[in-house]
């Protein structure tokens, strides 16, 4: 597989798409706060590179990405790339059989990349279910995102090992822990910071809308990242807010900026940005990083009943990955010989996801009943025992014969 | 040391305590903090230990546990209010879908110290949503652990040893008895913290009950004896888990009992108990298992709350009839 062919993976087109809806946001204010590359009726959003990939000078924000190196550039391209790479195997995993669902990723690689990258070690993050690009800027090895979609268990990593806690299903309840996390890093008086992601879908939610008030009142190190794809499963953005959503900041009293959710290096600066501000005690910040899901919501998903194919070809011109190729080979920053080794290491990481996938055994029958309690619990150790009993009387069946 | 005081004061000394000894302790919640608590449980706590342990929070239930969990995670035990058990339900999500579970979710690796703290139960003229028992509801999960206590002494060590566990507490407090005085003694070493009590020895029926009830069950027990009924009394003090070796061996030596608590009768806690005890002990029960509770109806207004609560005449003429058989 190519480079090009990775970046290009989006979902088959389907003919005869009724759904009226486009990606347009329509808007009737602009707040000062979020001055960017924005124009006419559309609210201003930060971009430092075009979907052509010219670098545009940005006067508040360039400042957090000055010191960026072709090195830096091309480790953000290789963690996109790879990131993708990985996601496709999963989806193809699970279209094998070997997961019972996957959420992909596809197209939010530049939000979760840059702000992904952002990030210091002692900084900790709260995702969703499709964190998959922040999971890999934090070192959590790839496989161990999938057991929980494979089945085997339910998190399954160490939320501590890498500062990344574990996938939260019920959307939005995260933004609470993390601004409970923060309001501990401020009694600890750490500067680390806190990232919460979630999705435009979660910003209806009560939790969320706590989480702001929470992190506020108590100036909380938070950053809410929230990546608008457009899309809550069938739901447009319209169907959540009748505001750009990252104008709901400005309610709470902490500020709110909307960034191009497919330009790396906006995203790395608007976090840094964002994340430097909650270690000056400045408190919590809402950005929104207006992206694309361009697949579905999840494999169960099927997104030709309700958007059509005009809205996702003009987000695949707007594709992030292909957005920083272009600037790094017309920068000079990455040769041809980049982009081989990439493909190849690229699809050295799919062989060994799938392999690990595969090998991936079913949990032993009693893992029903570990870790239910820390101090045990009666019930508990009653309903193992006869468990095991059940379970043995099998056995005893099996050598009588 | 050994001093009588109430049970909200016994709590209120608890807490000081658990603040005192160790920094991760805090306390979080409505009105917490300058005034104290509604019910004054947190009087003074702020005062001394500042705000940022004894910390008022906004008026968001889903907020308070959510925040907590963070700060559980953060390695904080927070031990956090619920103003009044009618108001639990905008944080049950975050109950039951990230406390409950996160531990097992994380395959053992984090832990969550958290107590929820609800004052609850009927009995005091309150309007609606401030009377409810909603400990069963609770008791459902998996992940949980459900006490109340009946007294100022067990009040105080449960709390202690409620603060200690690594696993999450739903701590529901008895509010009618919040002014109830009893000895407490600030060194004894309790006992385990999900054993059963038996506070009245008998021999002719076993009455089990936990939290507001105990005191009831006591007085139903008094009043029998006037009978010549000799009333084992058993204070359960623990929901989930629930001390079903202790009830087991109750109803071994009095072969009858009956369940009694505030909470609707339907699904509570003592269906539980009559289908486990059944079990345990088909061949010595000489009457089914009864239960003594609230109505399948919504708590009913002040007015009505007597009518609806168990009280001594409603427990005693079950006992009664569990005697007939």
């Amino acid at each position: 597989m190519t480079v090009e062919s990775t970046a290009a993976r989006t979902p088959r087109r389907s003919a005869g798409n009724k759904a009226g809806t486009t990606g347009t946001k329509r808007t009737t204010s602009t707040t000062k706060k979020a001055a960017g590359a924005g124009k006419s009726a559309e609210p201003a959003l930060v971009q430092l590179l075009t979907p052509e990939g010219k670098r545009v000078k940005n006067a508040e924000f360039d400042q957090y990405v000055a010191d960026i190196t072709a090195e830096d550039l091309r480790g953000l391209y290789r963690d996109m790339v790879l990131t993708r790479r990985f996601d496709a195997e999963a989806t193809a995993l699970q279209r094998q059989g070997e997961l019972g669902l996957w959420a992909s990723l596809l197209g939010q690689e530049a939000a979760q990349i840059g702000s992904g990258r952002a990030l210091r070690d002692d900084d900790y993050v709260f995702p969703t279910y499709r964190e998959h690009g922040v999971a890999w800027c934090r070192g959590v090895d790839p496989t161990n995102l999938l057991g929980m979609f494979r089945g085997v268990n339910n998190g399954g990593w160490d939320p501590n090992g890498n500062n990344f806690h574990l996938y939260t299903i019920v959307i939005g309840s995260q933004t609470l822990h993390a601004t409970g996390y923060a309001m501990g890093i401020t009694k600890d008086g750490a500067d680390s910071a806190v990232i919460a992601y979630f999705g435009d879908g979660a910003s209806s939610q009560g939790d969320v809308a706590e989480a702001f008030t929470f992190s506020a009142v108590y100036n909380a190190p938070v950053v809410f990242f929230c990546q608008n794809n457009q899309w809550a499963i069938s739901e447009p953005t319209e169907k959540q807010s009748r505001v750009p959503l990252y104008q709901r900041a400005q309610g709470y009293g902490f500020p709110g900026v909307r960034v191009d959710g497919n330009d790396v290096l906006a995203n790395l600066a608007v976090t840094k940005w964002a994340l430097e501000r909650a270690r000056a005690g400045e408190g919590p910040t809402l950005v929104e990083a207006f992206t694309y899901r361009m697949g579905a919501h999840t494999t169960s998903d099927d997104p030709t009943r309700y958007r059509t194919d005009d809205e996702r070809l003009a987000w695949e011109a707007k594709d992030p990955i292909l957005r920083l190729r272009r600037h790094l080979e017309a920068s000079g920053h990455a040769d041809e010989g980049f982009f081989a080794e990439l493909e190849t290491e690229s699809e050295a990481l799919g062989k060994r996801v799938r392999e690990a996938v595969r090998a991936m055994p079913d949990p032993d029958h009693f893992a029903i009943f570990e870790n239910v309690y820390a101090d045990g619990h009666a019930l508990v150790d009653e309903e193992r025992a006869q468990f095991a009993a059940y379970q043995a009387s099998f056995a005893d069946e099996d050598g009588g014969k | 040391m050994a001093e009588k005081m109430a049970l909200a004061k016994a709590i209120n000394e608890s807490l000081r305590r658990a603040l005192d000894a160790d920094p991760k302790v805090v306390v979080m919640g409505e009105d917490v903090g300058k005034l104290g608590g509604v019910f004054r449980v947190t009087d003074g706590l702020q005062k001394d230990f500042g705000e940022s342990r004894v910390i008022d929070t906004p008026l968001a239930e889903s907020g308070i546990v959510g925040t907590a969990i963070g700060l559980a995670l953060r390695g904080y035990r927070p031990v956090v209010e619920i103003q009044f058990d009618g108001f639990v339900f905008p944080a049950y999500d975050q109950i039951v879908t990230q406390l409950a579970k996160m531990h097992a979710r994380a395959l053992g690796k984090v832990k969550m110290p958290v107590v929820v703290r609800i004052p609850y139960g009927g009995g005091i003229g309150a309007v609606e949503h401030h009377s409810e028992s909603p400990e069963a509801l609770f008791a459902h999960v998996a992940g949980l652990k459900i006490v109340s206590p009946s007294n100022a002494s067990d009040a105080y060590w449960m709390m202690q040893q409620a603060i200690q566990s690594d696993d999450p507490v739903i701590f529901f407090e008895p509010k009618r008895r919040y002014w109830d005085k009893g000895e407490v003694d600030t060194e004894a070493i309790p006992g385990p913290l999900h054993k059963a009590k038996v506070v009245r020895e008998g021999t002719d029926l076993t009455l089990a009950a936990y939290g507001p009830m105990v005191k009831l069950c006591q007085e139903v027990a008094d009043a029998a004896a006037e009978e010549g009924r000799n009333l084992e009394v058993l204070d359960l003090r623990s929901v989930s888990p629930i001390d079903f070796d202790a009830v087991q061996a109750s109803v071994e030596k009095t072969r009858r009992l009956v369940v009694v608590h505030e909470a609707p009768v339907f699904f509570g806690s003592g269906a539980e108990i009559a289908a486990r005890i059944t079990e345990r002990c088909f061949y010595h029960l000489e009457a089914p298992v009864l239960r003594v509770g609230g109505y399948h109806a919504p708590y009913p207004p002040a007015r009505l709350e007597e009518s609806y609560l168990p009280d001594l005449d409603r427990v005693l003429d079950a006992v009664d009839r569990s005697l007939a058989y």
